[in-house]
């Protein structure tokens, strides 16, 4: 599928046959939501996908006229954090209604079914709206063993597959299922491996986070619903529009790393003052989300603000990329043992380089001969 | 429990914001001046989107303050409320989108001669028309039963 | 390989093996040095090896006014390019974190937008050095092939720190990844070619000045 670039690409009419073929606006309005009512909500729609604000106008039309997509959730290896995250924001929110504005058909944490009924409802939304679906993914696929994880006895790498064929779209929200994540941490037990390295024939919206910031899920899931497609995606499969920049760049506290104003602890003066966390470990030069701009917790603040480091969890092996307070620029590794180690050895091999060239030196002394005026003298 | 409760009454978080972070504040007034003119001159209408930049904490507040308070002072009751102010400078108006629990999910500014979402829409306004005639039906027919 | 894998292996094994050749090389470096000893001198000493050997540190550091006068530029931008290197490398609040957890030592770092300008100015000097050395014909004709790799090998990790901080044309993760890379070519280059200089400088002086110390001469 072609990431939408323009507004000259929008297709509102998404094909599916879900919730009996009702358009988000008939399901907005069947709420008792009015127009002005809407129009709020294309307003905070456009803010949650990130688009400029005179892009509202196309929203409302495209989100007036597109049926409500059938979603299938599937949850593997997870620790339903992203469930968490993306319900337990207040309600009524935008998140909510994007979420009301879907047909949720399988989502095993969430549905009211159990057992064969629910897997016998994700097995009738997956045929009735076959191709057209969309499929969200939270948690990683162990390859190591099937049995590590299983729901209904199936394999999560079979259901995955079975699942993907007939999706349109595939979303791949949390870091475990965008890149494995803490299961994939090494030595990674489970053979634990992302979406995207099982499903090769298909574009997944990859969506990190340990959680992803809600309004990240539905301003993916909005944008399917309002577009019809996927939005332009960066190198690691994630929306541009809230991965484009890195915490760093957007980072209130940017003008102190510029002036090299660290924090040195928790509770020093810097720390007090609000100065960069960088030296206690802020990974946000190489992470790249949107924390910076939408904020957690209905927008109250993100973990700069509330003067924790970033952990840079939307990037791949951030459980493996260094303590989680040691600065970005430091090495990984036990260096000072290593630097240890090689003096000792460049102190043996030294000395032993230095016996060799002194015995070199001797021998060449004892053998040295002397040159007699025969040598010199021609014809001899 | 509120939240706050769980907190001694004395608890103070000890991060002070002692400066300007971002300088996000100043560009953007002059992005309202610029949209201000355009107004004026091509009847062109903007919207900013406040919660699209980063902003230090403080400095929301800090925009509000600079743009003061005008006339007009509009709450609008649609999927929560909505506070729609006119600043000191006539045509800038800043939107606040809340949730029904009063949670903000949105701030603008928007340059307008008057903001988009106050006008009466098409949709409500046929929805509107047609339970005035219904009303006026049902009345009618109620004064007919009443006089025979 | 994505750009988190470059780093973590700049980060992780890469900074390992360049730190073991840097060390295990300059170590070897010094003792071989070190152990190739000194004659015996019978000669009644007329001066102290270590006061000559201690002057002639300073003393060679000081271009004497001839030399200023023939080599303006070369000593100008010599010395401008090596004390922005010391600052740039030992007083950038980041790289003081690296010797840090090498050594456990720790000292304050200057303001970052001052060794932001020394690199400016560092970078500056370097190619100025180099536009000179091609266009003076000695000097010219006295380089080799590894005096030109030698002065990469030293610009290169300046321009990726210096992109790496304003974040210029790669992703975060792969800015700071080259950086990392380009300085861990510059310490496996040090050992083995005329960038050994950094250690073995202050040592080559102060032999040369202990030898004339010792006869009573200054030099």
């Amino acid at each position: 599928m072609e990431p939408v670039k323009s507004p000259m690409d929008l297709n509102p009419a998404v094909k599916s046959t879900g919730a009996q073929g009702e358009t988000v606006g008939e399901a907005l309005r069947r709420q008792g939501i009015s127009r002005r009512g809407f129009l709020k909500f294309c307003a905070t729609t456009a803010s949650l996908m990130a688009l400029p604000p005179t892009m509202i106008p196309r929203i409302a039309e495209a989100l007036e006229n597109a049926r409500r997509p059938s979603v299938i959730w599937l949850s593997f290896q997870e620790c339903t954090g992203c469930t968490e995250s993306l319900t337990r924001s207040h309600a009524p929110t935008i998140e909510g209604l994007i979420f009301d504005a879907i047909s949720l058909d399988y989502h095993h944490t969430l549905q009211a079914a159990a057992g064969d009924a629910a897997e016998a409802a994700r097995e009738e939304a997956m045929k009735e709206n076959y191709g057209n679906y969309v499929l969200v993914v939270d948690g990683s696929i162990p390859l190591g063993n099937p049995g590590y994880s299983t729901i209904a006895g199936v394999s999560n790498e079979d259901m995955l597959k079975e699942a993907a064929a007939g999706a349109a779209a595939i979303i791949a929200v949390g870091s475990c299922s965008a890149f494995g994540g803490l299961p994939n941490a090494d030595p990674n037990p489970t053979g634990a491996v992302s979406v995207q390295e099982i499903i090769t024939d298909k574009p997944v919206v990859n969506v990190p986070g340990c959680p992803p910031i809600p309004v990240v899920i539905t301003g993916v899931l909005a944008h399917f619903l309002t577009f019809g497609g996927l939005p332009e995606l960066d190198q690691l499969g994630r929306p541009v529009a809230f991965y484009g920049q890195s915490i760093h760049d957007r980072c209130y506290r940017r003008p102190f790393y510029d002036k090299g104003l660290f924090a040195e602890t928790f509770d020093d003066e810097g720390a007090r003052k609000g100065w960069c966390l960088y030296k206690l470990g802020c990974k946000g030069p190489t992470t790249y989300n949107a924390c910076a701009v939408t904020k957690w917790n209905d927008g109250t603040s993100f973990p700069i603000e509330a003067g924790h480091p970033c952990l840079g969890c939307s990037e791949p092996k951030f459980w493996d990329a260094g303590g989680f307070y040691e600065a970005l620029s430091t090495p990984t590794t036990d260096i000072a043992r290593t630097a240890v180690y090689a003096v000792a050895a460049g102190a043996a091999a030294g000395v032993a380089a230095g016996a060799l060239n002194k015995a070199n030196k001797k021998r060449a002394l004892s053998e040295h001969q002397t040159t007699t005026l025969d040598d010199l003298s021609p014809g001899t | 429990m509120n939240r706050g409760d769980a907190l001694p009454a004395n608890f103070d978080i000890p991060v002070r914001v002692t400066e300007e972070f971002t300088g996000n504040v100043t560009p953007l007034l002059h992005e309202v001046r610029h949209a201000l003119g355009a107004l004026l001159d091509k009847g062109e209408q903007t919207i900013i989107d406040l919660r699209s930049m980063p902003l230090a904490p403080g400095e929301e507040a800090h925009i509000e303050t600079a743009l003061g308070q005008g006339e007009v002072r509009v709450e609008l009751n649609a999927l929560g409320r909505s506070d729609i102010i006119e600043t000191q400078y006539p045509g800038v108006w800043l939107i606040t989108h809340s949730n029904t629990d009063g949670t903000i999910l949105g701030k603008y500014i928007e340059i307008a001669l008057i903001p988009d979402i106050l006008q009466a829409q098409e949709g409500d306004i046929q929805a509107g028309l047609e339970q005035l005639g219904d009303t006026l039906k049902t009345t009618s027919t109620e004064n007919d039963n009443g006089t025979s | 390989m994505t750009a988190t894998e470059w780093l973590l292996w700049a980060r992780g094994p890469a900074f390992e093996i360049a730190t073991v050749i840097l060390v295990m090389g300059i170590i070897v470096r010094l003792i071989e040095i070190l152990m190739l000893g000194r004659k015996e001198n019978l000669a009644a000493p007329k001066g102290s090896a270590t006061t000559g050997g201690l002057r002639t540190i300073v003393s060679r550091s000081v271009p004497d006014s001839g030399t200023f006068q023939r080599s303006t530029f070369t000593i100008v931008a010599g010395y401008i390019f090596h004390i922005g290197l010391f600052v740039v490398i030992f007083l950038l609040a980041p790289h003081i974190l690296v010797f840090s957890k090498l050594t456990g030592l720790s000292w304050p770092a200057l303001p970052t937008t001052i060794v932001d300008a020394f690199a400016v100015i560092t970078i500056l000097a370097l190619i100025a050095v180099l536009i000179n050395r091609l266009n003076n014909k000695v000097k010219r004709y006295l380089s080799g092939p590894m005096d030109y790799i030698v002065w990469a090998l030293t610009t290169l990790p300046l321009i990726t720190g210096y992109m790496a901080f304003h974040r210029i044309g790669f992703s975060g993760p792969m800015l700071i990844a080259l950086h990392i890379m380009s300085v861990e070519l510059l310490m496996i280059a040090i050992p083995f070619t005329k960038l050994s200089h950094a250690f073995t400088l202050f040592l080559a002086r102060f032999y040369n000045g202990a030898v004339t110390g010792i006869k009573g001469v200054q030099s």
